[in-house]
């Protein structure tokens, strides 16, 4: 049963015509409030993950629940779908559930506010936004748990409620929830800061509202989805071929020894509508890998990759939904039965921008872009000190951006917007570690006509014996070039313990023990190049030579030969580059490291001193739903 | 008798100030810039000025200057060649930087990162480490490092900066880096982390370090050049440099750390608009000052400007104290169009700058700009000249704005309409920035604009903001140079001092604070300011806990010994309370120390107004038709010289002056006050007044604490 929304006032908005400059106005001022939305949050919530990286997303939507301004799309509409229950002016909800709303939110780390925004009896407007939270109790500190198989063991899980009730917070409800919690304070911070965004955006719907009228309010949100939805079409038609496009990618493991996991997609346009259909992709995962994927957010995903590659001067909202259509067949990796655990969904989220990249530029690859830092990885670190103070870290790495058709990739940097770093003074006062090298790493991006950004290599230095945690992927499939572009260079993590020894870590892992001395490097990996490399001006090559981000020998992958000082030797970069180019023939549109997963596997142990993952086994229950073709080891595009 | 003189050096021209100390009597004198050497200008305008005065160039004591050399510097990268010292492990710290991709999500596709500085090439690393807590974790390796420094000479440096982890904790290693460098290159400049800005955050420490550099041989040639030729006119005259923050340098700190100087002309503005306001009543206000290609606000409470611990100058972001001014792209020369997929129209924040300017400059710009809305709405009258001289073709920017007219299916004036509605908006965005954004409702405070085009917007801000009255102060140039004229000497010394409460005492912060007054007067006794005469102020910076940015809190020395530490905690839960709506009960901790001083102010005596009646009409020149608020309306033009202290205008109306030209809107009066500024209100607003003024008051009451980071 839906949600019955009361409203004391029964008077339906009334469409009447905006002259387009007032909406432009509305546009701009409902943009501001959503970036108000930013600082506020910023400016008061605790965890160093939502404060300094800024891992969280607000959202202004009209009265009906279609996102406005903002980032993922609208979540209002599938949570009224499912609520059982009323909607009353002075009501804010909370969720942290994903399956109560088809995977808005992805796990249950992300707590998710939304406050419809009343004015005189009606609703005029929704603010939403959701946050990760650092920990949410659980079987591990940051309640990220590799080796989960239900959700029950990702820490507290809240359905959605209302925890303000006509305006009055339901305290004992929130006790509950932080009582579940390793570091309350943070999430009652965070929390508070969520719900002051949430007001923030209402005083100003209410500002806009009364300034233009509530009628002409509505109208203009209605025009904006409508002007958004005009342009769409236009794109889609003139960068969508009606002929079907396929294009697959991969998650390396699950954590528990099984991998790679396949994500397919299909992507062909008729008429005006866009259909992406997930056909193909592997069956759910007994661990936590899955991502349950809210098919209104990819719809998001792709609008907004278009519109970045094709034309960014667009605003991007809701308008355009009934344009695509997304098809994820249930039981698979990104639609998940309940209860599925979900908690390590980030690599799968990333990989999407990945798959959705070769997908679109299948039909356009003149815009195409390599793959690149697909993925956020976690690195987590806790214990108690010795004056007895608990301590956990979780941290957000970043790593190199893809090489574009308009330019190189930077280095190590992040592909989430917004995100930053967490300034390693800052990590230094506050947490018992210092990071002794925080660097990126030569060669580790793609060559290319346009290069792959560097990945980052952190050297963790610990002081306090604790646990780490280690979240990361790519460790076995590279991030793929483009256009003639090399892959980057995948993932690694190796811990040097204090006698000397070294070990490569797995690249997802909970508890591993260390102790004072020990010194950890998280290296991450680099994006793919864009472009034939001999076609890099040897300029350029001799620029990041000299600047260390490329070395001598790396240069030779773009056939140029130099000195340590920069200098290039054109005779010789000539006959190099003329050699490579007939030993090479023509260049490949994807260029992804390996010929086929098996061919990979056979090497995996030898270049990464891991031993090959082994051939997913899935649950007896989704392979009823599912009938995956064939096995998980698809030949490469 | 001794004179100060206020110059600010515009793009277009050069304005002074001269002030008698004594009687405080004024002089001004406008001159061309001359940007090759704009101290030709500058020499220029004293000539001028003194002439009109009737006084000999000797006698001028002070020179205070807003100038633009730092900050152009950045915007052309025409800056140092620099190298940079780092903590071995982090020579890529500007290269990483924040990780920060701008423009949401998928923004990446489309960023190209502008590169560092300090290139990486000139980056070396030292061997040697801190610990958060400033204990040496690792000697510095004093061979390595020399090794390195030749080689980095021998890539003909220009400046060289160090900047090492912790060093904000410990500048030990900093030091003795910098001692190494002068005996490798003695003639470099070596600019320390640890000095510029000992905070934490290595990456914001670096940065505006080396920005420090880039912009410091530039700097130093200026300030040098124009201090050796002020001496030929006056041997005993003292340039003062008017800082980012408000304050003023002496000519050699402004030489040592010129990363303090990247908004000194627009800060300069803001001082002389808050000068003129507080003159006329109004010391709560929001200054705007609308430039050719973009627009900078700020918001004054209670007469002190509020301060910010960043500088934005392009794309590059320091931490160095500025008043908190912010910038968006649109301007007179910002133009408007239409995309093709959206049918959408946007204004700025392309610009047609100077060269080839709006369309109706006439120089073969053909793109709808700002300025030629302005014209084609009747704002612009055709017989006025800008800047004096330049004459307006209506005719073409017709022909311009009737471009976005086809593409949105509208009349030519009902595109102007909307373009000068849309880059309204756009200025109202950033106003909002300092006011609502920072919880201050713009309904309490009073709107002036100055620069070319700030009067003819002002009107219409205030009424988007309710910001009252709008204030059009006389001649938008000169205002700078009053600013600068009128700044006090002005230092600051802080120190990062983390703690938590339980940590600490309000004796030991007492003992700090009073420790870094003094280390901040040593700059104005050298000055010789007399020490009666220096006012101190007190600060610090403080947060929850775990907290990441935090608020600024006033310190009253006496309150901090009386009440103990809840002098600082208790304003700094309410204003937490006033921002964001919630205090929290958790322990508070302190981050930054701050102590500033200043010496006085000069008082000056502006020339009264001749008084007249409240009619305006001997004013009158003519008039002109208009379109406002979507109709049409004939307006009168007067010219403002004529216009007399009592006079009432009512809008429909036009005032021009050479450099600037009022709108009053029609149901709006402008009455001129006593020192000329024409004060705008709506009709009927004096009825309605009384509920801003308890609301102004109330607010003026509170407001513990001011300028956050």
């Amino acid at each position: 049963m839906p949600a019955k929304i009361i409203l004391k006032n029964k008077k339906p908005m009334k469409k009447v015509k905006v002259d387009t400059v007032t909406i432009d106005i509305i546009e701009s001022a409902l943009r501001s409030a959503r970036y108000e939305m930013d600082t506020v949050l910023f400016r008061t919530a605790m965890s160093p993950g939502i404060r300094e990286q800024h891992d969280e997303f607000p959202m202004i939507a009209n009265s009906e629940g279609k996102m406005v301004v903002g980032q993922f799309g609208s979540f209002i509409h599938g949570f009224l779908a499912g609520y059982e229950g009323t909607v009353e002016e002075g009501d804010i909800f909370l969720t942290s559930d994903p399956y109560s709303v088809n995977g808005a939110i992805s796990h249950a780390n992300d707590w998710l506010a939304m406050m419809p925004i009343y004015k005189e009896g009606r609703i005029i407007a929704w603010s939403a936004m959701f946050g990760h939270m650092t920990d949410i109790g659980g079987k591990v500190p940051g309640s990220l748990p590799t080796d989960a198989r239900q959700i029950y063991e990702e820490g507290v899980c809240i359905p959605p409620i209302k925890i303000f009730q006509g305006g009055v917070l339901q305290t004992d409800v929130l006790k509950v929830i932080l009582h579940n919690c390793r570091l309350p304070m943070w999430n009652l911070s965070d929390f508070n800061a969520i719900i002051a965004a949430l007001r923030t955006a209402a005083n100003r719907c209410i500002e806009i509202s009364n300034r233009f009228g509530d009628d002409l309010f509505y109208s203009a949100m209605d025009e904006m989805l409508e002007r958004n939805k005009r342009a769409m079409r236009e794109l889609m038609r003139r960068t969508i071929p009606e002929k079907k496009q396929y294009f697959e990618d991969y998650l390396c493991d699950d954590g528990m020894g099984m991998g790679p996991y396949k994500i397919a997609c299909s992507m062909w346009r008729e008429g005006d509508k866009c259909i992406f259909d997930f056909e193909g992709t592997d069956p759910q995962s007994i661990g936590s890998i899955n991502f349950l994927l809210n098919e209104e957010m990819f719809k998001m995903f792709a609008g907004v990759y278009m519109i970045m590659v094709f034309d960014p001067q667009i605003l991007f909202n809701d308008g355009f939904y009934d344009l695509m259509e997304v098809r994820i067949p249930k039981g698979t990796l990104l639609k998940p039965l309940k209860p599925a655990a979900l908690s390590c969904r980030t690599h799968a989220l990333g990989r999407i921008f990945d798959v959705l990249g070769g997908l679109l530029g299948l039909g356009n690859p003149a815009f195409m872009c390599a793959a690149g830092f697909s993925d956020s990885p976690h690195f987590m670190y806790s214990g108690y000190r010795a004056n007895g103070e608990w301590y956990q870290l979780y941290q957000i790495g970043f790593g190199g951006i893809p090489g574009k058709p308009f330019g190189d990739g930077p280095d190590g940097h992040s592909l989430w917007p917004a995100f930053t770093n967490v300034p390693n003074e800052f990590l230094e006062s506050y947490f018992p570690l210092r990071i002794e090298t925080y660097e990126t790493i030569p060669d580790s991006g793609g060559a290319g006509r346009f290069r792959g950004g560097n990945a980052i290599r952190i050297g963790y230095r610990f002081l306090e014996p604790g646990e780490i945690s280690i979240h990361d992927d790519r460790w076995l499939t590279y991030p793929w070039g483009v256009n003639g572009g090399l892959p980057g260079m995948r993932s690694k993590k190796i811990m040097v313990r204090t006698d000397g020894s070294e070990e490569n870590m797995p690249s997802k892992c909970d508890r591993v023990k260390v102790e004072a001395g020990d010194l950890l490097y998280f290296d991450t990996w680099g994006g793919g190049g864009c472009g034939d490399p001999l076609e890099r001006d040897p300029a350029n090559v001799s620029f990041d030579v000299e600047a260390g981000l490329v070395t001598v020998e790396g240069a030779r992958r773009y056939g140029v030969v130099v000195n340590e000082d920069g200098v290039v030797d054109a005779a010789e970069t000539t006959k190099l580059r003329a050699k490579m180019a007939k030993a090479r023939g023509g260049v490949q549109l994807f260029d992804r490291g390996f010929t086929s997963i098996d061919e990979l596997k056979s090497r995996c142990e030898a270049e990464t001193t891991l031993p090959a993952p082994k051939a997913p086994e899935f649950t007896r229950r989704t392979a009823a739903v599912v009938k995956p073709k064939g096995k998980s080891k698809g030949k490469a595009a | 008798m001794s004179y100060r003189l206020g110059v600010d050096v515009g793009g277009t021209f050069t304005d002074l100030l001269l002030v008698n100390e004594r009687t405080g009597q004024t002089w001004t004198a406008k001159v061309p810039s001359t940007p090759a050497d704009q101290s030709v200008g500058v020499l220029n305008g004293i000539a001028k000025v003194c002439e009109r005065a009737g006084i000999s160039p000797e006698l001028i004591e002070h020179v205070m200057h807003g100038t633009t050399v730092a900050t152009n510097t950045v915007l052309t990268g025409t800056g140092a060649r620099c190298g940079l010292v780092t903590t071995k492990g982090y020579r890529q710290v500007l290269q990483i930087a924040r990780s920060f991709v701008p423009g949401g999500l998928g923004g990446w596709v489309i960023y190209n990162k502008s590169l560092p500085m300090a290139p990486l090439s000139c980056t070396i690393e030292a061997d040697e480490r801190v610990s958060a807590s400033g204990e040496v974790v690792r000697e510095l390796n004093e061979a390595d490092l020399r090794a390195k420094l030749e080689a980095l000479k021998a890539k003909n440096i220009e400046a060289l900066t160090v900047s090492l982890i912790n060093a904000y904790a410990n500048d030990s290693h900093e030091r003795r880096i910098a001692q190494i460098a002068r005996e490798v290159m003695p003639d470099i400049p070596v600019s320390l982390s640890s000095e510029v800005v000992p905070e934490m955050q290595e990456y914001e420490r670096a940065v505006t370090t080396v920005a420090n550099s880039y912009v410091r041989p530039r700097v130093q040639r200026y300030v040098h050049n124009l201090t050796t030729k002020l001496a030929t006119q006056a041997k005993d005259v003292k340039l003062h440099i008017l800082r980012s923050d408000g304050g003023l340098a002496s000519a050699s700190s402004a030489q040592e750390y010129p990363v303090n100087l990247l908004m000194s002309g627009p800060a300069g503005g803001v001082t002389g608009a808050l000068w003129v306001a507080v003159q006329a009543g109004f010391p709560n206000l929001l200054t705007v000052d609308v430039g050719g290609t973009s627009t900078d606000v700020a918001l004054i409470m209670n007469g002190e400007p509020r301060l910010r611990r960043e500088t934005t100058v392009g794309d590059v972001t320091v931490r160095a104290s500025s008043v908190d001014i912010r910038t968006v792209g649109a301007g007179g020369g910002s133009i408007a169009h239409v995309p093709e997929l959206t049918k959408a129209l946007r204004v700025g924040p392309q610009s047609a700058g100077a060269d080839p300017g709006p369309a109706a400059y006439g120089r073969g710009g053909t793109e709808p700009t700002v300025t030629d809305a302005n014209i084609v709405l009747g704002y612009l009258p055709e017989m006025q000249r800008l800047g004096g001289d330049m004459e307006l073709n209506r005719g073409l920017a017709n022909t311009a704005v009737t471009k976005v007219g086809e593409a949105l299916g509208k009349r030519v004036k009902d595109a102007a309409q909307g373009i000068y509605d849309i880059v309204n908006e756009n200025m109202v965005g950033a106003l909002r920035l300092v006011s609502v954004e920072q919880g201050h409702d713009p309904r309490d405070y009073a709107l002036i604009a100055f620069g070319g085009a700030g009067p003819l917007h002002a009107n219409a801000l205030s009424r988007l903001l309710g910001s009252w009255p709008s204030i059009i102060p006389p001649g938008p140039g000169v205002l700078c140079a009053l600013g600068d004229a009128t700044t006090a000497v002005r230092d600051e010394s802080a120190r990062t001092f983390i703690r938590q409460f339980s940590e600490t005492s309000a004796k030991e912060v007492h003992k700090i604070l009073t420790a870094l007054a003094k280390d901040a007067a040593k700059s104005l006794e050298r000055e010789k300011v007399p020490r009666k005469e220096m006012r101190f102020g007190y600060q610090v910076d403080v947060r929850y806990k775990g907290q990441g940015l935090q608020l600024t809190v006033a310190v009253d020395l006496d309150d901090l010994l009386k009440r103990g530490l809840a002098a600082i905690s208790g304003p700094f839960d309410e204003e937490h309370k006033r921002l964001f709506t919630f205090a929290l009960p958790l322990e508070h901790e302190l981050v930054n120390l701050r102590a500033n001083v200043q010496g006085r102010g000069i008082s000056i005596a502006r020339p009264a107004l001749a008084k007249g009646t409240a009619d305006p009409k001997a004013a009158a020149v003519g008039k002109q038709k208009t379109y406002m608020d979507g109709r049409d309306y004939t307006a009168t033009v007067y010219d403002r010289a004529k216009l007399k202290a009592g006079n009432k205008v009512a809008g429909p109306a036009i005032v021009m002056e050479m450099d600037s030209t009022t709108v009053i809107l029609p149901k709006h009066q402008g009455t001129v006050d006593k020192f000329g500024n024409i004060l705008i209100y709506p009709d009927g607003y004096q009825a309605k007044s009384k509920a801003a003024a308890s609301r102004r008051a109330a607010s003026s009451k509170k407001a513990p604490a001011k300028g956050r980071k």
